[in-house]
């Protein structure tokens, strides 16, 4: 009897609380889902607003010239090397071949506004086409070079340049009218962008030396740091005694991840450029100071790692007669591996991110080259992004965003990465 | 009707505090002629507390032994000094002689490698590798090469699973992994693989817990066949279990071994009270 009304009064309670509890859940629910929009939306306007800055990067113009190439004004010997070929100067051809091209252009002044028609890299360009076909010296060949970054912008009818109306520019398009109607100017896609170093051209200026540079000083940051920490990870997990210096050390470490970065580029400065006298602006000074930085997020996370393995999996290993480090190397790793790749890519992801030391060490030197191993001078994406977003010129504001575009494109892909990586290694228990 | 229970159950508490205040040392012969492994004296703690008080016992050759008793009375602990597995655990302190063939396991000279290839261990949860069911029996011998081609391998797999009777269930699927067969085929496995290595004595810590009971029954009836070669080790709650394959019973009580028997002879007339209360099913 007693039992009895004792359940209803419980049925009767919890009824009535039950809308209560309903609605505090809904509330939460409807939170969570504001602050994954919110979150989303930021995200959206970000990506948005870079693809639509950086999209014109990734279109350069061309104008098709026809130039005049006599061994005998451009210094070259009757049988020129192709070093000699290469070497040679092709400004005046290209200024003539100009002129040729607008035969009303008289006076100094309008010539030399003439001549920032094509960008100083056409040079260049000559050369390389010279170089790849040697019989069209001694002829009036038909080449295509690149524009100046301006023509280009108006030959693109960018927004900026709409409002633009002054002399100058009129002729400008006016010029660009004439050249389209001839079909000697043309909107290509910008490979030169992927194939070249940094330049004080805009439109001559590429990526190519920053990706290699971010690529080399990660090699570096990965080879040092990821043996490292899961060493370390491995040894304050499993062999250290537990006692008041670990316990210092694991404090210590959780410490280490928490300094500024820019604490990393002064100790990387103090040490490895004025002690050890290794290189300035080299990926491997670079990838060392970026290693200490990413260290810490590696042991910390390989640790939370191994820690997550069930101690039953290594207590099998061990009944079995199977010594401490067989039991690790065979078993405990294996099975935290997808938690210390995870953790190992946030750090690298981290590390391609990071900006702050490498301005510290001098790789925010202006490159040109693009480097071709770990003691090049180099600059990495970020320190580009850096560099390009103080120029004044908008093709460098435009290159900027595809900069950042370049370095998300790279975030995507290490952690696509990481993904397959963790499923590959889950897939084999 | 529960009310008689319940004051029976409390006195049966405070006499067992008695008793156990009382007990001096184990009863019946703890000794055997022929002995595997001879425990002397052995105490165990975990930090301050102690876990195991003064046990002395014998394993003997070909024998089954079971360990039964209320829970928390030490039973794993004792059996995870067999073969030093308790050096896993930090504040874990044995002391004590163990001896296996006269030799000492805890002296400093004894490589726990080897032990533990002499000792193999059956744990209470069935853990196997999260890899090949061929890779789970293959690991002990492989480690330490026991075969020394593919041919004599594949043989020493074979021979084991159908030791462990799941060959017929797991022949077709040597590559499928052993985390997705059943509760008790993944205990099956683990004794496969944990008699791939031959081993001389097998401690089994409640090997049987997660199993049901036709699962059971081919344990119980893998583990007389083990007895011709292996010494055996058996804790388990089921005393039907006990009563089935052992020949001699250990019963622990808080720390203490409080007797030691005949299997027949402890199920059917114990002589300590202690023990007579926990077959009986009156304990607390
Ligand atoms: N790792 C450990 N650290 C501290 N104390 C422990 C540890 N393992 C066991 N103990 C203690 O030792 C005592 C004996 O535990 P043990 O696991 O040996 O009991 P058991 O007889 O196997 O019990 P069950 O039948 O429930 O498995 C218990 O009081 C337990 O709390
Ligand atoms: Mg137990």
């Amino acid at each position: 009897m007693n039992n009895t009304t004792t359940k209803r009064n419980t049925t009767d309670i919890v009824k009535a609380g039950l809308a209560k509890r309903y609605a505090r859940e809904r509330r939460f629910k409807l939170m969570g889902v504001a602050a994954v929009s919110i979150s989303m939306a930021f995200l959206a306007f970000l990506l948005i607003s870079i693809f639509a800055k950086g999209l014109p990067a990734f279109q350069t113009t061309y104008i098709k010239l026809d130039i005049t190439l006599e061994k005998k004004s451009l210094g070259l010997p009757e049988e020129p090397t192709a070093i000699e070929i290469s070497r040679a100067r092709y400004d005046k051809s290209i200024k003539k071949a100009l002129l040729a091209q607008f035969p009303d252009v008289t006076k100094r002044k309008e010539k030399r506004m003439l001549y920032q028609f094509v960008s100083s890299y056409a040079s260049r360009q000559v050369a390389d086409a010279l170089v790849a076909d040697p019989t069209l010296l001694d002829t009036t060949a038909s080449l295509w070079v690149l524009a100046d970054d301006e023509v280009a912008a108006l030959a693109r009818q960018a927004d900026y340049t709409l409002e633009k109306k002054d002399k100058q520019t009129e002729i400008t398009r006016a010029r660009i009218e004439e050249l389209k109607a001839e079909n000697r100017i043309e909107t290509r896609f910008n490979w030169l962008f992927f194939q070249r170093g940094d330049s004080r051209e805009p439109e001559a200026a590429g990526i190519k030396g920053a990706i290699m540079g971010s690529f080399y000083t990660l090699i570096v940051t990965l080879v040092l740091s990821f043996p490292i920490g899961v060493a370390a990870a491995v040894y304050l997990e499993e062999f250290a005694p537990k006692n008041k210096l670990t316990d210092i050390i694991e404090v210590n470490i959780n410490n280490l991840a928490a300094v500024p970065s820019i604490v990393y580029g002064l100790l990387g400065v103090a040490v490895f450029i004025n002690f050890f006298h290794l290189p300035r602006s080299a990926p491997l000074v670079g990838g060392i100071v970026l290693s200490l930085m990413t260290l810490p997020t590696i042991i910390i996370a390989s640790r939370a790692a191994l820690k997550s393995v069930p101690p039953s999996i290594a207590d099998a290993a061990l009944a079995l007669g199977a010594s401490k480090i067989q039991t690790i190397t065979h078993h405990v790793l294996p099975l935290a591996m997808p938690g210390i790749l995870t953790g190992t890519i946030i750090g690298m992801a981290q590390a391609l991110g990071e900006s702050a030391p490498l301005l510290m060490i001098g790789m925010v030197a202006f490159i040109v080259d693009v480097p071709t191993g770990i003691t090049d001078p180099a600059t990495v994406l970020p320190v580009q992004v850096y560099l390009w977003s103080d120029s004044p010129e908008r093709a460098f504001t435009e290159r900027t965003s595809a900069a950042i575009m370049v370095l998300l494109i790279f975030l995507i892909a290490m952690n696509a990465l990481a993904v397959l990586l963790r499923k590959q290694f889950e897939r084999r228990w | 009707m529960t009310k008689t229970a319940e004051t029976t159950s409390s006195d049966t508490q405070s006499r067992n505090s008695q008793l156990l205040a009382e007990f001096k040392e184990t009863t019946g012969n703890v000794r055997v002629t022929e002995p595997k492994m001879r425990m002397d004296n052995v105490n165990v703690h975990y930090g301050d507390n102690q876990a195991i008080f003064d046990v002395n016992l014998d394993l003997g050759k070909n024998e089954v032994l079971a360990m039964i008793g209320p829970s928390g009375c030490g039973k794993s602990t004792f059996l995870r000094c067999m073969n030093r597995m308790n050096d896993t655990v930090d504040s874990c302190r044995v002391t004590g002689s163990l001896t296996l063939d006269g030799e000492d396991i805890y002296a400093p000279e004894q490589d726990v490698v080897l032990l533990r290839a002499r000792v193999g261990m059956v744990f209470q949860k069935p853990n196997p590798f999260p890899k090949s069911i061929y890779d789970n029996v293959a690991y002990g011998p492989r480690i330490h090469g026991l075969a020394s081609s593919k041919d004599e391998l594949d043989q020493i797999v074979e021979t084991s699973l159908k030791r462990a009777s799941i060959w017929n269930e797991v022949k077709d699927r040597l590559d499928a992994p052993g985390t997705g067969l059943s509760g008790g085929q993944q205990q099956r496995l683990c004794i496969a693989r944990t008699i791939a290595v031959s081993p001389e004595i097998i401690l089994m810590d409640e090997p049987c817990s997660a199993l049901d009971p036709i699962a059971t029954a081919s344990i119980e009836e893998l583990i007389d066949e083990l007895r011709q070669n292996y010494a055996i080790a058996i804790v388990t709650h089921s005393m039907q279990q006990a009563a089935r394959v052992s020949q001699r019973t250990a019963y622990f009580h808080l720390g203490r071994l409080i007797e030691l028997g005949e299997t027949k002879k402890i199920f059917t007339n114990p002589s300590h009270e202690l023990t007579e209360n926990y077959i009986t099913g009156r304990f607390g």
